[in-house]
């Protein structure tokens, strides 16, 4: 397997995604610098945490102008496989590889703690390993993490099974007292019409080992 | 030369998270009479004499300065 970790100005979670898919997955990575007008061909191409360009204006809005994005979205458009995770599920919205956008937690806070997430589609690259319904123990760290779309989105993606975790709260069930940023219909992370490209808040490379309390982030990095 | 200024908000139907903290400290402070709160963005851009400054700044709103999906945008232009 070939990965790559695309470093913006400002990531500070391409270290943790290199070591999980290097180190952890056995995988072959490699970083690519936020200028780099090209991308080969790779079995993943991760979009990592992070501050990219400081957050400036909106987080993701500058980021998604940077060279290499026209590269990503040509290797999603031939079917390639993206994941964003955190400040990269920004980038994706903003640069309407996603639907929806991430605005601020409605208690404000910079949260930073591990939450609950339901497994909404299983019928993905990325959740294929999961049971539907299963419930996920995995980290989050945001600031701008409230999920917002409009309705017929909204409606269109429950249609389709483009929302793919939930914030829940331990035992599975719904509950807004789980949802830890005010997220629209408690969506913790949703895909693209093609199921290639998905992106979700919580950080999967930072749950890959027993040691770090949950290894429920390892098969969303496992690929075929 | 011709100068924009644009202000940037959230949609009116979306929850103003800091707008809500913050009408909720004026309240603290004694101000009972602040019925509500909405934050934004402020920019001020100067623009060269020649072109169409309005759809210079129309399209710099739609393309990056805003977010359709929850934002909403407006602005003046004015020689100075």
């Amino acid at each position: 397997m070939r990965a790559a970790v695309v470093v913006f100005p400002g990531s500070n979670c391409d270290r943790d995604a290199y070591y999980a898919l290097r180190d952890v997955l056995g995988y072959s990575v490699d970083y690519l610098w936020h200028a780099e007008p090209r991308l080969d061909s790779y079995d993943l191409v991760v979009l990592p945490g992070g501050f990219s360009y400081g957050d400036y204006l909106r987080p993701g809005a500058i980021a998604r102008f940077a060279p290499i994005m026209d590269a990503v979205r040509a290797y999603a458009e031939r079917g390639g496989r993206v994941i964003g995770i955190c400040n990269g599920f920004q980038i994706l919205c903003e640069a309407g590889l996603l639907p929806g956008a991430l605005t601020r937690n409605i208690g404000l806070k910079f949260i930073c703690k591990h939450v609950y997430v339901r497994v909404e589609n299983n019928q993905t690259p990325f959740t294929r390993l999961f049971r539907k319904g299963e419930v996920l123990h995995l980290p989050i760290a945001h600031g701008d993490g409230r999920y917002l779309c409009d309705e017929e989105t909204l409606r269109r993606m429950e249609a389709r099974g483009q929302i793919i975790f939930r914030y829940c709260a331990p035992d599975g069930s719904l509950d807004e007292a789980w949802n830890p940023n005010g997220s629209l219909e408690a969506i913790a992370g949703v895909a693209n019409e093609n199921f290639n490209v998905i992106g979700l808040m919580p950080h999967p490379e930072r749950a890959c080992e027993a040691l770090l309390g949950s290894t429920d982030g390892r098969r969303i990095l496992a690929l075929q | 030369m011709p100068k924009a200024r644009i202000y940037i908000t959230l949609k009116p139907t979306l929850l103003d998270a800091q707008g809500r903290t913050i009408q909720n400290a004026l309240h603290q402070l004694g101000f009972e009479a602040v019925q509500s709160v909405r934050v934004g963005k402020y920019l001020e851009i100067e623009l060269a004499p020649d072109g169409d400054p309005r759809a210079q700044i129309e399209a710099m709103c739609q393309q990056l300065l805003a977010n359709p999906v929850i934002e909403q945008y407006r602005y003046e232009v004015v020689d100075e």
